[in-house]
């Protein structure tokens, strides 16, 4: 029941989000602020992460192939397949739920301990505007993040597999360029379009609406990493069975 | 003026407010006294347009809330200045900019003309140098003047301070109930002020309301507030033995 009331609440946060917007002029430098805090700052990790994980699945797919009848391009595939459809879109984004979404949760929450958002309503302003929706148009340039992502875990991949020795470079992009199949990207970015209005909209609910100080603003802040993981892990496989099934 | 008719205000079973009625009158300070628990905070929030009662009703200027449209709703939050207990300054933005931010929020001012009136209520705070310092890098008692000033940037008719002296030692708390108290008479406002501090009461108090277990117990000025036989009030005003002394030497004084 707790659940569903808190689904209620969700649908109606989003719904007041839209509502009595903000000054353009202000908004337009939130948006830029927060475009920094949760995308241009975000972009290290994001690179890091991948380029290794691109370099990990070119040496695992290398060592599985055994089978002096399967080509070596098949690594620059099978990374390419992996990065492209699951790593950048999915895991990029579980990553992003704890380090993006608990900067929400905790920055939101602690403006929630500290009357800042009762001082916001008291003036009149639509809080929910004023703090979420700028961060949802941030994270409409999370698509941008997660192309670096795809490019850099290739990228590893080819590094690893290269100068590994698995593969000539040659091959590895051959394998790149196999059966490759324009809507896996568009694929790839409607789920990451999808699971950065998670990122943005659910850290904020756990955030704007907690209750008690600060040791619950970091209760919170775990409770939102973990909504937001479960919630793109049944979003990823309700999209892969609708736009790939 | 604020007039505060017969209102109740419940949550779920809990029965806060059970009917209160009294004014607060325009240019005076009015303080709102009780126990924890008495439903101070829920009236302040009923004052404030948070929390909506669900008989009775608040009148401003004679403007009963209930009847006003969103769009006039809004123009009045903008007509209240509120100075919250912990300070509740946005901690991400300098002096400057939490007094400048109701400005900016409302008024198509341009950036200089709002400079021009931050610098003015800054200084009128008596806070000169502290424009690019952040709320931490302040005291707790330069952090109230910055709350006031920012209350107070828009000109407002009515000015609410939830406990204003909370933690303040007691010289920066007597400035700033001295600073409330010149403000609302040079601006001519209606102030309400949440209180537990019993120096604020006999300092600054025009008009006292006394809350007990969510009823209007007792309600008077500050010179009345000596002579009172209420139990509960004098029980309550005169808990420290200082108090019972102090309590004792003006009915002395008056006999």
């Amino acid at each position: 029941m707790n659940y569903l009331a808190s689904v209620g609440s969700y649908a109606i946060m989003i719904r007041e989000v839209f509502k009595k917007p903000t000054k353009w002029r202000i908004m337009k430098s939130l948006i830029f602020k927060e475009i920094d805090e949760l995308i241009f700052s975000s972009l290290g990790i994001i690179i890091f992460i991948s380029f290794f994980i691109g370099a990990v699945v070119a040496i695992q797919t290398a060592l599985n192939l055994t089978n002096p009848l399967i080509p070596r391009n098949l690594i620059g595939f099978a990374t390419r397949q992996s990065v492209i459809l699951e790593f950048a879109p999915t895991f990029v984004s579980i990553i992003m739920a704890g380090k993006v979404g608990s900067y929400i949760t905790s920055s939101i929450g602690t403006m929630r301990v500290t009357e800042q958002i009762d001082a916001l309503e008291v003036m009149g302003v639509n809080s929910l505007n004023y703090l979420v929706f700028p961060k949802i148009i941030a994270m409409l340039f999370y698509p941008f993040a997660i192309a670096i992502s795809m490019y850099v875990g290739i990228f590893g991949g080819w590094m690893a597999g290269v100068f590994g020795g698995f593969l000539t470079s040659e091959d590895f992009i051959t394998g790149l360029q196999t059966d490759f199949v324009p809507f896996h990207i568009a694929y790839a970015f409607v789920k990451t379009l999808i699971f950065a209005f998670v990122i943005a909209t659910i850290p904020s609910f756990h955030g704007f609406y907690m209750r008690g100080g600060a040791l619950e603003v970091g209760k919170a802040s775990t409770t939102a990493f973990v909504w937001t993981s479960v919630v793109i892990i049944i979003l990823n496989y309700i999209l892969t069975q609708l736009l790939l099934g | 003026m604020i007039e505060v008719r017969d209102i109740h205000k419940s949550f779920g079973d809990a029965h806060i407010l059970k009917g209160v009625t009294t004014t607060f009158e325009k240019g005076k300070t009015n303080l709102i006294i009780g126990q924890s628990g008495s439903g101070k905070t829920v009236f302040l929030k009923c004052l404030l347009g948070l929390f909506i009662p669900e008989e009775g009703g608040i009148a401003y200027d004679g403007k009963l809330y209930t009847d006003l449209t969103n769009d006039e709703k809004r123009d009045l939050r903008q007509e209240m200045g509120m100075v919250f207990q912990g300070s509740a300054l946005f901690d991400s933005m300098t002096v400057e900019g939490n007094v400048m931010f109701p400005l900016e929020m409302f008024t198509k001012q341009s950036k200089s003309e709002m400079k021009d009136r931050v610098d003015a209520v800054l200084k009128r705070v008596n806070l000169i140098d502290a424009h690019h310092k952040f709320p931490s890098e302040i005291s707790g008692g330069m952090q109230k003047r910055v709350a006031i000033a920012r209350a107070i940037v828009m000109n407002p008719k009515y000015l609410f301070c939830d406990e204003p002296n909370s933690g303040l030692d007691p010289k920066t708390a007597i400035l700033i109930d001295d600073l409330i108290k010149e403000i609302t008479e040079e601006y001519n406002i209606t102030t309400v002020i949440n209180t537990h501090d019993m120096n604020s009461v006999m300092q600054i108090g025009e008009k006292i309301i006394f809350l007990k277990d969510g009823l209007l117990e007792w309600e008077g000025t500050k010179n009345e507030i000596f002579k009172t036989d209420n139990e509960a009030v004098t029980n309550f005003v005169y808990s420290s033995d200082l108090f019972k002394k102090v309590r004792q030497m003006y009915i002395q004084e008056q006999n």
